[in-house]
């Protein structure tokens, strides 16, 4: 199972540029305004179950 | 069932327990990118959210206090689309992409390629990939969580994980050895409107 360690080397620099731009992917999207409809959403089974 | 297991439950009177549900609200933002990653289309992965919010919610009671509630929620999301997906069989099944790659044809700028071509490249990964890619490479979680969220063996996340970013780098036209995007593009990331990553 031992690689060849200019293939990790190779391997790992890849794959920590791919995981930047993948976080980079992500955060963009976190960093939006999250639509109010789940808050409302969440306030309204709160509220369905205060009543019951 | 739940029912039971509620009234079972010691009585809380003297210190009350938080609602664990309360915490749903933190998470309402990697909930949303997650399925966002996986549908590639904002109202679907709006309804997703929605959906698992729902879920969550009236099953409560099979979250245990103490774990992650951001995997709970990641494995409920996962698993109502892949449900949802079974049942309506929207997307065609491409495992490694090929059919979505016949679609695009990608710029072969090698080793600087701006942001934008990473995400279509991204884009075009199966949904498969994109997950474990999003749940290992961007949400920091451990092969272990991962394994358990997508209920498979830790090494298949491993060997999943490195055909994702095999594939990716493909996509690209990299090699391996060679930079994704250049120290100029890396310092001015490329300006993206909400909804652009969609395709």
């Amino acid at each position: 199972m031992q690689q060849q360690m200019g293939d990790d080397q190779k391997k790992s620099r890849l794959t920590e540029q791919i995981d930047e731009n993948l976080k980079r992917v992500y955060d963009e999207i976190l960093k939006e305004q999250v639509p109010d409809r789940f808050k409302d959403l969440l306030a309204q089974l709160k509220e369905k179950e205060r009543r019951h | 069932m739940g029912a039971s297991e509620l009234a079972d439950r010691p009585a809380t009177g003297a210190s009350p327990v938080p609602d664990p549900r309360d915490e749903i609200t933190d998470f309402l933002s990697p909930m949303r990118a997650f399925a966002i990653s996986l549908t590639r289309n904002m109202s679907s992965a709006d309804d997703l959210v929605q959906d698992t919010i729902v879920k969550a919610w009236s099953n409560i009671d099979k979250f245990q206090p103490g774990t992650n509630m951001q995997a709970w929620l990641f494995t409920i999301l996962r698993n109502t689309f892949y449900s949802d997906r079974r049942k309506h069989r929207r997307e065609v099944p491409d495992p490694d992409g090929i059919h979505a790659a016949a679609l695009f044809e990608m710029p072969a700028h090698h080793g600087r390629l701006a942001f934008n071509d990473f995400k279509l490249a991204f884009d075009q990964l199966s949904v498969e990939h994109r997950e474990v890619l999003i749940l290992v490479g961007a949400s920091g979680f451990s092969t272990e969580q991962t394994a358990e969220m997508i209920g498979v063996a830790v090494g298949t996340v491993k060997s999943r994980t490195s055909r994702a970013r095999k594939r990716l780098a493909e996509l690209m036209g990299l090699e391996g050895e060679e930079d994704i995007m250049g120290p100029g593009e890396r310092t001015t990331p490329a300006v993206t409107k909400p909804g652009q990553f969609v395709v």
